[in-house]
């Protein structure tokens, strides 16, 4: 025995593309209703800024794995068949959108209050102001904590496994039921994980530390 | 009908606190009024007012016709008419000194990059900071920058300027060029509103002074007054003001 077959490795490796693309997929859709999200958040309406904020405390309220549960069996339930990927990609985009939201909303509400006054006074409309003075000053101080958290998404996706996506911890499940090696499997599917998520977390703290020196 | 901006019986509150009891005063076409007064007698309450960042409770403000107080007030024809600069700057600091002064313009009066461009060195040239345009606002000393604040309002060619304290964020040595600049304006016939601690400014550049106390205009008249005051009041604020 010994070493892992080069087959076995392959195969965790096209794992690891899955994780990836869930991700990226998560964080792609979960990024756009992110977005609406904070807007929502911010609405001067009370009505769109409260429902906003029910559903951000729902989702975060929620294990990710059950809200995963809740489309993918509760849907079936209502004899809508829903795939693997898409149970799971809807769920990390709720998940996510909810998270970034929050996120993003902070970042906006750091920005000086009186920025957008002088948007205003300036005769700008309230998306003008949002759009040329708050969001770009909003974005630089969301970028490490975004990045961060794209991390916790990435990490997130091994809970697609358990509807049976083959992303890298179902990949090395599948491995490990006919070898028996989980120390080996597992661990390697470990590594595969730090080393998506250690530049990550890196280039997180880059940027907090860009953003500290910038703002002095 | 020189009025530009008019003011009658304006009373605001916040919550139960009435900030402004009853304020009423006009400022005529040209005109530089200072308006002076101790902390938290409600001077900036009442700029906030005349380009309604604040909404008042009962009264009327008027500014180039428009009711101010009129809850169908197109808020952006209002803003264009009026530019305010406060204590704070509140430059962008994510945008170049040009971008800053052409922001509006080219937004809110869909000028051309080139036209706003120039528009930007004349304004910049006003104020003395010709060759500041391609910097950042955290390049430039505070009286630098709000020189600029003053020429990015200055941009939209407004018909009447509102100042709150506009040096007093500023080493002294800084006043000074804030101050010229302001009285240059003031020849040029533009119609202002002053809110300043700066008693040389309202002696050397303003027609009238308003003096409040407590939310009310409380001695109003030349900037003679400052020299000798009616009430009391006044009396003891110059005191302590020297
Ligand atoms: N947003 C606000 N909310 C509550 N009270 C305020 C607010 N702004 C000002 N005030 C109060 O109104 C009074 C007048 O303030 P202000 O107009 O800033 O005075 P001044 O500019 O003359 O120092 C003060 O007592 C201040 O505490
Ligand atoms: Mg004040």
């Amino acid at each position: 025995m010994g070493g892992l077959s080069l087959n076995y490795f392959l195969y965790l490796l096209q794992g690891m593309g899955w994780t990836v693309a869930l991700t990226l997929l998560a964080f792609a859709l979960g990024g756009l209703a992110g977005f609406l999200v904070m807007l929502a958040r911010i609405s001067p309406v009370p009505a769109v800024s409260r429902a906003t904020a029910a559903y951000v405390q729902v989702i975060q309220g929620i294990p990710v794995l059950v809200i995963l549960f809740i489309v993918y069996f509760g849907l079936g339930i209502l004899e809508i068949d829903v795939p693997p990927l898409v149970a799971a990609g809807l769920s990390l985009t709720a998940y996510t959108s909810a998270f970034l939201g929050e996120i993003w909303r902070g970042a906006v509400e750091a920005v000086p209050r009186t920025q957008m006054e002088a948007a205003e006074c300036l005769a700008l409309t309230r998306w003008q102001a949002l759009r040329d003075v708050i969001l770009p000053q909003a974005v630089r101080i969301a970028t490490p904590p975004t990045v961060g958290f794209l991390v916790q998404v990435l990490k997130s996706t091994s809970l697609a496994s358990v509807v049976g996506f083959v992303e890298l911890t179902r990949a090395a499940q599948v491995i490990n039921n006919s070898t028996f090696q989980p120390f080996l499997i597992f661990g390697t599917a470990g590594l595969m994980y730090f080393v998506l998520c250690y530049p990550l977390s890196l280039w997180s703290r880059t940027l907090e530390r860009r953003l500290n020196v910038g703002r002095r | 009908m020189s009025a530009v901006v008019r003011l009658r019986d304006v009373h605001k509150s916040y919550g139960a606190v009435e900030v402004l009891k009853g304020v009423s005063f006009e400022v005529a076409s040209g005109e530089v009024v200072a308006v002076i007064g101790r902390s938290g007698s409600g001077k900036s309450t009442a700029l906030r007012c005349i380009n309604r960042l604040e909404r008042i409770q009962s009264g009327m403000i008027e500014v180039c016709g428009r009711r101010v107080d009129d809850a169908a007030l197109d808020l952006r024809a209002l803003r264009q008419e009026v530019g305010i600069v406060f204590q704070s700057y509140n430059l962008f600091p994510h945008l170049t000194i040009e971008q800053n002064i052409t922001l509006a313009p080219r937004r809110v009066k869909r000028m051309a990059q080139r036209e706003a461009r120039e528009l930007a060195a004349e304004m910049l040239a006003k104020v003395g900071l010709s060759e500041k345009i391609d910097a950042y606002p955290e390049q430039l000393s505070g009286g630098q920058q709000q020189r600029v604040a003053i020429a990015r309002s200055l941009a939209m060619s407004p018909r009447v300027m509102l100042f709150d304290e506009v040096t007093s964020a500023l080493d002294p040595h800084l006043t000074g060029e804030v101050l010229r600049v302001m009285e240059a304006l003031a020849k040029g016939g533009m119609t202002m509103i002053v809110v300043t601690h700066e008693m040389g400014f309202a002696r050397r550049a303003a027609n009238r002074v308003i003096f409040m106390h407590m939310g009310r205009v409380w001695e109003t008249g030349p900037s003679s007054i400052l020299s000798n005051p009616q009430t009391p009041e006044l009396k003891d604020f110059m005191a302590n003001e020297l």
